[in-house]
C-alpha cells in the first residue's frame, strides 16, 4: 500500500471526525477522496500538521485526528515533546510513514533509514504509540477513537503517487468551513 | 518576578479575550511569561520553536480561542514562512508580544545583528507593528489588540530595553 491506499483505507473512519491534514498530497488526496468541512487542509507551512491539531484538541471537546507524514515530523520533531508534555485524550497524531519526502519526488527520508519515529515519540514522553502495518491504519485509527487516550500512530507503508489535482478552495473559506463544524 | 508592567500586559490579553498563549523565553520577557503562566484565564502552551508556537496558535484559534505568541525577534527569522503561508493566508488574527533585543541598552552584540533586520522583515511582510519604548507607550496594547482581532493579520508589538527598564 502506498500513502494514498491508506487514506482511501481511513474514509470510512475519518469522514466524521475532524481531521488536520498534511501539506501537499496527502491533503489533496484527502480532498479528491472524500472532501468535508471537517476536513482543515494545509496548503503550505510544512511540518506543522502536529501543532494545529494539538492547538485544536487542547482548546475543545471534539476528537481531533492530525494526519502527518514522517518528512514533515521530522521538519518539527520537537512537537512530539510538545504533544508529551500537554496530554488530551482527544488527540490522535497519525504519521503515515513512507520513509520518503513524497510531494516532493519521493527523495528518502532518514526515517525510512535508521531513524525510528515510534521509538523518538517514546522518548519524548508519548504513552501511547502504536506503530502498524499500513492495512491496520484504519483499524488501529479506529481503536484510537474508541479508546479516549492521547495516540500516537506511526503507520508504515510504501511510498509512491498518484496524480491528483491541487486544491483550489480559498484557505478562508477551508478554514471558516472547519471552524463551524467545530462549533457544530 | 512578575512586575506592575506584566502584569498590567495580562490585564490587557484577559480583557481582550486572549484565552490561549505559547511563549519562547526571553530574558526581557521572563516576568511577563511568569505573569501568562500563573493566570488561569489564559491556556499556556510552551513551544521549542516559534513556528510550532504559530501552529498551535493556528489550531487553537480554529477551536473558538483567541491567541497570541510571546517571543524574541530574533523569531522573525524563524517565522516568516509560517507568517505567509498559515497565519495571513489563512487570516487567523495573532498578536505577537515581542522583546526587542538588540536596542540601545543590549550587552550582546550578536542581538543587534537580527534587530537590524527585525523591522525590515516586518514591514517587507506587511505586519502592522507598533515599537514599546517608553513605559506609557503599553497604553497602546489594549486598543493594538482590538485591532488584531477586527482585521484578522499578526500584528507585531516589538518591546525594547528601554520600555523594560522605564516601566515600574
Amino acid at each position: 500500500m502506498i500513502r494514498s491506499d491508506v487514506l482511501k483505507s481511513l474514509i470510512p473512519v475519518i469522514s466524521d471526525q475532524l481531521v488536520v491534514c498534511n501539506i501537499g498530497l496527502p491533503s489533496q488526496e484527502l480532498f479528491m477522496f472524500d472532501d468535508q468541512p471537517s476536513n482543515f487542509y494545509m496548503l503550505g507551512t510544512m511540518g506543522l500538521s502536529s501543532s494545529i491539531g494539538l492547538g485544536l484538541a487542547l482548546v475543545q471537546p471534539k476528537k481531533v485526528i492530525a494526519i502527518d507524514g514522517d518528512g514533515s515530523v521530522l521538519t518539527n520533531l520537537a512537537s512530539l515533546s510538545t504533544i508529551a508534555n500537554n496530554d488530551c485524550g482527544n488527540y490522535i497524531l497519525l504519521i503515515i510513514d513512507n520513509g520518503s519526502y513524497g510531494s516532493t519526488g519521493d527523495q528518502p527520508t532518514y526515517a525510512g533509514r535508521k531513524t525510528s519515529l515510534a521509538a523518538v515519540a517514546k522518548a519524548c514522553g508519548c504513552e501511547n504509540v502504536v506503530e502498524c502495518d499500513a492495512v491496520e491504519t484504519a483499524a488501529t485509527v479506529k481503536a484510537a477513537l474508541d479508546a479516549d487516550q492521547m495516540t500516537v500512530i506511526i503507520a508504515k507503508c510504501q511510498s509512491g503517487n498518484i496524480d491528483v489535482p491541487v486544491i483550489e478552495m480559498n484557505p478562508v473559506m477551508i478554514r471558516e468551513r472547519f471552524m463551524a463544524e467545530v462549533r457544530r | 518576578m512578575v512586575k506592575a508592567i506584566d502584569t498590567r500586559i495580562v490585564d490587557d490579553l484577559v480583557r481582550n479575550e486572549i484565552s490561549f498563549a505559547t511563549t519562547v523565553p526571553c530574558k526581557q520577557l521572563a516576568g511577563v511569561i511568569e505573569a501568562v503562566d500563573n493566570n488561569n484565564r489564559i491556556m499556556h502552551v510552551p513551544s521549542n520553536k516559534e513556528d510550532e508556537g504559530m501552529g498551535l496558535c493556528a489550531g487553537a484559534y480554529m477551536g473558538g480561542k483567541r491567541p497570541c505568541i510571546i517571543m524574541q525577534n530574533t523569531a522573525i527569522g524563524v517565522v516568516i514562512n509560517t507568517l505567509a503561508t498559515l497565519i495571513q493566508y489563512y487570516q487567523i488574527p495573532l498578536p505577537m508580544l515581542i522583546s526587542y533585543r538588540g536596542e540601545i541598552g543590549e550587552k550582546v552584540a550578536c542581538q543587534v545583528e537580527m534587530a537590524v533586520h527585525t523591522k525590515a522583515l516586518l514591514n517587507q511582510l506587511a505586519i502592522p507593528t507598533y515599537h514599546f519604548h517608553n513605559a506609557e507607550d503599553v497604553d497602546e496594547l489594549d486598543g493594538i489588540l482590538k485591532y488584531t482581532q477586527m482585521c484578522k493579520k499578526p500584528t507585531a508589538i516589538l518591546t525594547d530595553a528601554s520600555f523594560w527598564s522605564s516601566a515600574q
